[in-house]
């Protein structure tokens, strides 16, 4: 029989999600107490002189940018260690050997490294219930940009994952990239409070996209068109799927 | 008898321009223990995780139980279980976590019973549910093999099933391949030690610098190989062989001081008592005996020189 090896695939997902349950601790604990400290000094301290954001409450405004931060990171860091350290012990000679086609081991990796993400997500969300009054316009669509990024930047974490070939490399991209690029996503601030040039350059900036469209779904409003927001999410997501796939076909740093 | 693994014109050179395999055809039948005997660094490795799926062919094709390892893969891969010669082991995780999950992963049923004895075969049943980090080395292979057999493979890859192993693993292992043999499964195991091949194989494939030499049964291959050398030490230089003592394989040298007597070890009359007999009668006293076997090495250069003057 040929066809496609689903038992397989679910094995290896729950597999990985088993392995961030047992360590839930960590993986909870501390995206939950960063964001905590994010709404006490920005939310409280900053936000208390700041009042709104256009008719946003500022506590409520940095509520998306901080979810997208943690979901953007965790995905990152979820999906390239899932594929990084079977790499690093030679444990994916297991993989390699089974099988197992390239799809569905990168449904099983990007989907439970997507999935830990999402949770990490609404767990900050229901965090800052505690911290800020919110009223969510569009739950629905606020759900669907979730999945949507947590897919995407697991996708990119796998790639990274690939590519590093040591520890150092395998923080370098979170830290040197994904993190600033957040930080000045508009996390924080609306990108039409920047001056020019600086709000031009913005929106060379991926990840305005992806915390804009998620603000309309909380408030109705967004720095671009939510239309936008979703496309060019959607094309980051074909990008990165175009290179895993160029990683497969050349075996690139998995299967000399 | 059919072929399990069938290997056609397979090779490999790695984009630094290293060939770790010249082109190769292996055919290897249902059932039999092949091993794959040759020195470190031969390809014996390589030509494994080619057929494994481990490292991406230059070319050639692979069929396992007749499916194609490329465009079939799944099929031909949920027949074979591999043991990596490395101590590739995630050190998290538990013996019991292990074998479910490579179960898992080659699509097959959950079956407890199955995966107890298994694990009570390999004498890890006590040690299910301890973290591999733990374990010793000797337990940490034997999850390595339970985790190949977890799937039911019909063909069961062992690379340097015993480099590193301690005297009782290596027992247990030699046992282990012998039950699975009477099972049907077909073995192929990789090694350097002629003794291994001797001991455990029906068919021997001698490979070298990433060049299959020769595949014949092991029987054929011993005769040919197991070549054995008596070096007799005389107490006095002889000018000539005598006459009586003129054998072949008999041959003088050291200046007169050593004979050398070349012979079948694997013959049911080695010539030896004879020989012997013949240095009495002529009076012929000797201060030292001393045997030696041919070492792999010899046989390759052998090999080697013989596969050079075919081809020039």
């Amino acid at each position: 029989m040929t066809g496609y090896n689903l038992r397989g695939m679910w094995t290896l997902y729950r597999h990985e999600m088993a392995r961030a349950i047992r360590t839930s601790g960590q993986s909870i604990v501390a995206p939950v107490l960063t964001t905590a400290l994010y709404f006490v000094v920005f939310g409280t301290a900053i936000g208390s002189r700041m009042a709104t954001v256009g008719t946003v409450d500022y506590g409520a405004f940095i509520v998306p940018g901080l979810i997208m931060m943690s979901v953007l990171t965790q995905s990152i860091s979820n999906a390239s260690l899932a594929i990084y350290f079977p790499k690093f012990t030679g444990t994916v000679y297991e993989i390699l050997s089974a099988p197992l086609g390239y799809g569905e081991a990168l449904v099983a990796y990007v989907g439970a490294a997507a999935t830990k993400s999402v949770i990490i997500g609404l767990i900050i969300l229901a965090t800052a219930f505690f911290f800020v009054d919110l009223h969510i316009v569009h739950p629905v669509a606020m759900l669907g940009f979730l999945v949507l990024t947590a897919v995407t930047f697991s996708l990119m974490g796998f790639i990274i994952g690939v590519w590093a070939g040591n520890f150092e490399q395998l923080g370098f991209v979170p830290m040197l990239v994904v993190t600033p690029l957040t930080f000045l996503g508009g996390a924080f601030y609306a990108v039409d409070m920047l001056p020019e040039p600086w709000r031009t350059v913005t929106l060379f900036n991926p990840v305005v996209y992806l915390i804009s469209g998620f603000r309309w779904a909380f408030f109705g409003q967004g720095d671009v068109p939510v239309l936008l927001s979703l496309g060019m999410t959607g094309l980051f997501m074909v990008a990165a799927i175009a290179a895993i796939a160029w990683i497969f076909r050349t075996g690139y740093r998995i299967k000399p | 008898m059919t072929n399990i693994l069938s290997v056609q014109g397979l090779h490999k050179t790695y984009k630094s321009g290293v060939v770790a395999l010249h082109p190769t055809d292996l055919d290897v039948r249902k059932g039999e223990i092949f091993a794959l005997l040759g020195p470190n660094g031969a390809g014996k490795t390589t030509l494994i995780s080619l057929i494994c799926g481990l490292v991406m062919p230059s070319g050639g094709h692979v069929a396992v139980g007749g499916q194609d390892h490329v465009k079939r893969f799944r099929d031909a891969r949920r027949l074979i279980g591999l043991v990596p010669q490395e101590m590739n082991v995630d050190i998290f995780t538990t013996p019991m976590r292990a074998v479910r999950l490579t179960r898992g992963l080659f699509g097959k049923k959950p079956d407890d019973a199955y995966l107890e004895q298994l694990l009570r075969d390999l004498s890890l049943w006590d040690k299910r549910d301890a973290r591999l980090i733990e374990l010793s080395g000797g337990m940490k292979r034997r999850v390595l093999i339970a985790k190949a057999l977890s799937h039911e493979p019909e063909v069961l890859f062992l690379d340097e099933p015993t480099a590193g192993v301690d005297v009782e693993l290596r027992r247990d292992m030699w046992k282990l391949v012998h039950r699975l043999r009477e099972r049907g499964v077909t073995i192929i195991l990789t090694t350097h030690y002629i003794e291994e091949a001797e001991e455990m194989a029906d068919r021997v494939g001698v490979i070298n610098k990433g060049r299959l030499l020769l595949v014949d049964d092991k029987d054929a291959l011993m005769a040919r190989m197991g070549k054995r050398q008596l070096i007799v030490t005389l107490q006095s230089p002889l000018a000539a062989l005598p006459a009586s003592l003129d054998r072949p394989g008999l041959a003088l040298g050291g200046e007169g001081t050593t004979l050398t007597y070349s012979f079948d070890s694997h013959a049911g009359d080695t010539g030896i008592a004879d020989l012997m007999r013949a240095l009495q009668a002529e009076g012929i006293a000797f201060s030292d005996l001393d045997a030696r076997r041919s070492s792999l090495e010899d046989i390759f250069v052998d090999l080697v020189a013989e596969d050079r003057s075919r081809a020039a």
